[in-house]
């Protein structure tokens, strides 16, 4: 059984149709996601990234097709399996989705009091550690509305990666955040990624994080609402025979006329 | 596959340089070693130089993390040399990151203490910073309701619409059930004590003036306090967060004539008309008492006529007014004043009903005594 788990991707996401009532957002999307990638979502703006990746949290549930953990059915297990899976994951949101009426630490603890059985005085110290990792060492008693976005999208990272999660999700980490800060978010996730060994899945458009760390990616089309494209961006970039995907990778708006022959 | 504790053994080097030999599984579900009793042993040494040794180590993971950051913070506090030696591929790096920025040292935060609440000096400063507030806002407000009548106010006639229909006819179902309980109420209370002197048919007669002069309107102020008051903070609030009232300031709109005017009108035009509404229907279940306690529904309304004066009317309609402008008037200043979380809207909302609570029954027993004095 687990020799056979072990060549079953880590996600799979099969024939998913994502819609709100007749809005059909996307159609069947087929793609699937290895251990230890760093696995991009992009798409323009209003494709269904983002609702794309809560269909994969478990939120929204598809309107069509199946999306599979480690072979593992999510919208066929039972509740209790759903909360085994959940807890192997960390998630941020796009903005952050910390708990304003708690300080970071309180954020990072919940999940440490609910899953593992440390006690008060071993939570401190991950909490004290996980906090360090993002850099808002010393910021414990903080609320989320007492420090700046960055610092709110860092202290998301913390929460996330409480658990030591073997899957991260991450809802456009980087956005709104200045170059500098955004690579150092990169390197962040590149080092926590290599050295807890997770995954990550991550919904951005931000080309050069996409370009510096990730190694595999799905398009999704705005207008054939479809995925268009699947595999590593770079690759995609040179040899992509579609013009859009080449357009949105190279940045430019002088292809115009190939897109429309499309 | 079972995992052996976690545990360290200190080797003394030479010039105070040590080592600390790390061995076991450092993983949740282990107890890690007391990180106090380290510190103890180490306190006693002459310590210079500390290198943590990972070659015995099995398995690991945030636990042994959190235990290496703490050696190394010991160490930065007391200027210790720290290093590692064979540690697993991946916590060096770990630590590396964790340990780039150097700790913040927070500022103590005040913190408040227990029943500080009633700290005399913090309570009055409370109160004066209270009253500024408000006379800001009753100012700023002033300026908006003149420019409205002058006709240079960006108030929208939709808003203004929308927000009748919200607190007028959406309120029907919840002020009839009240109001029709308190009538009922209010003739059960007076015709137990009526029924002693054989005097139940004035039942009518306490009805109507209670219904009309106090109940009717006090019971349509508390409920619209309630519902329109703290959905009114609740969305000052919600656009304080999402930044819509800076967005409204910067496009060069007062938000006071674009949020707030509109918000108040409505509810003084509405107060009124609930209040006659309220009055008709606490009458009509007074007179379902009535009936239950045999004095037939026109006998009733006869002599529920005799009391029925333009007074009592104006009394409540009066009062309906003063509590509409309060209402709107707590509602808007905490959903203005709020803060920028959802903590924060949370209290608004409940900072709005309690204000608006207060004003209401201090304004209601002035305006009595005021009635009182001027024989209304």
């Amino acid at each position: 059984m687990s020799a056979l788990k072990a060549d079953v991707a880590l996600i799979e996401v099969r024939a998913v149709t994502m819609a709100y009532g007749a809005n059909v957002i996307q159609r069947n999307l087929n793609f699937a996601v290895n251990r230890g990638d760093i696995f991009v979502i992009m798409g323009g703006s209003g494709c269904g990234k983002s609702t794309l990746l809560k269909h994969m949290l478990g939120l929204i549930a598809p309107s069509e097709g199946d999306i599979f953990y480690s072979g593992t059915s999510f919208y066929q297990a039972s509740e209790k399996e759903r909360d085994d899976m959940r807890q192997r994951w960390g998630i941020t949101y796009q903005s952050g989705g910390l708990f304003s009426a708690m300080t970071l630490a309180q954020n990072v603890r919940l999940p440490l009091e609910l899953y593992t059985g440390y006690a008060a005085s071993e939570m401190d110290d991950i909490i004290a550690y996980k906090l360090a990792l993002v850099g808002l060492a010393g910021y414990q008693s903080y609320y989320p509305s007492e420090i700046s976005g960055g610092m709110r999208k860092r202290a998301a990272l913390a929460r996330a990666i409480a658990l030591d999660p073997e899957i991260l999700f991450f809802d456009e980490p980087s956005a709104g955040l200045d170059p500098i800060s955004s690579s150092l978010l990169d390197d962040l996730i590149v080092q926590i990624k290599e050295s807890m060994g997770a995954t990550v899945v991550m919904v951005t458009h931000e080309l050069p994080s996409i370009f510096s760390i990730a190694n595999n990616s799905v398009y999704l089309d705005n207008i054939s609402k479809t995925m268009i494209e699947y595999g590593n961006p770079v690759d995609l970039r040179e040899h992509s025979d579609k013009a859009v995907v080449r357009q949105f990778l190279t940045r430019s708006t002088a292809l115009e006329g190939e897109i429309n022959e499309r | 596959m079972s995992s052996t504790p976690p545990a360290y053994s200190l080797l003394a080097g030479n010039q105070g340089t040590y080592s600390l030999v790390l061995s076991g599984d450092w993983v949740q579900g282990q107890r890690n070693p007391n990180f106090a009793e380290l510190t103890n042993s180490l306190d006693t040494t002459e310590l210079t130089a500390l290198a943590v040794d990972g070659s015995a180590l099995g398995d690991w993971d945030s636990q042994l993390m959190a235990f290496l950051l703490r050696c190394h913070d010991y160490c930065l506090a007391r200027d210790i040399t720290f290093n590692s030696r064979n540690l697993p591929e991946g916590t060096d790096k770990l630590l590396a990151v964790a340990t780039a920025v150097k700790p913040y040292h927070a500022p103590d935060k005040k913190r408040r203490a227990w029943l500080g609440n009633l700290n005399p000096t913090q309570l009055l400063s409370g109160i004066s910073q209270e009253i500024r507030l408000s006379l800001g806002f009753i100012g700023d407000l002033t300026i908006a309701m003149a420019k409205l009548i002058t006709g240079r106010s960006n108030t929208r006639l939709t808003d203004f619409r929308n927000f009748c229909y919200q607190a007028g006819p959406n309120a029907f179902g919840i002020i009839s059930l009240t109001s029709i309980l308190v009538g009922m109420i209010l003739a059960y209370l007076g015709a137990v004590q009526l029924q002693q002197f054989g005097a139940e048919i004035y039942v009518a007669n306490l009805v109507v003036i209670g219904m009309l002069r106090e109940m009717g309107v006090l019971m349509t102020a508390v409920v619209m306090a309630g519902r329109t008051g703290a959905a009114y903070a609740a969305q000052l609030g919600t656009m304080q967060t999402n930044e819509e009232i800076d967005a409204i300031r910067t496009m060069g709109i007062s938000p006071m004539e674009f949020l707030v005017v509109p918000r108040m009108l409505a509810l003084i035009v509405i107060m009124p008309l609930l209040t006659i509404y309220a009055d008709l229907l606490g009458i009509i279940g007074g007179g379902i008492v009535a009936a239950g306690m045999g004095i037939a529904p026109s006998q009733y309304m006869i002599q529920g006529e005799t009391t029925l004066t333009i007074t009592h009317v104006s009394v409540g309609l009066t009062k309906a007014l003063v509590f509409a402008v309060l209402i709107a008037m707590a509602g808007c200043r905490a959903g203005m004043n709020s803060g920028r979380s959802s903590a924060a809207v949370g209290q608004a909302a409940t900072n709005a009903v309690v204000t608006s609570i207060v004003y209401l029954i201090v304004a209601d027993a002035s305006i009595n005594i005021l009635f009182q004095q001027l024989n209304i």
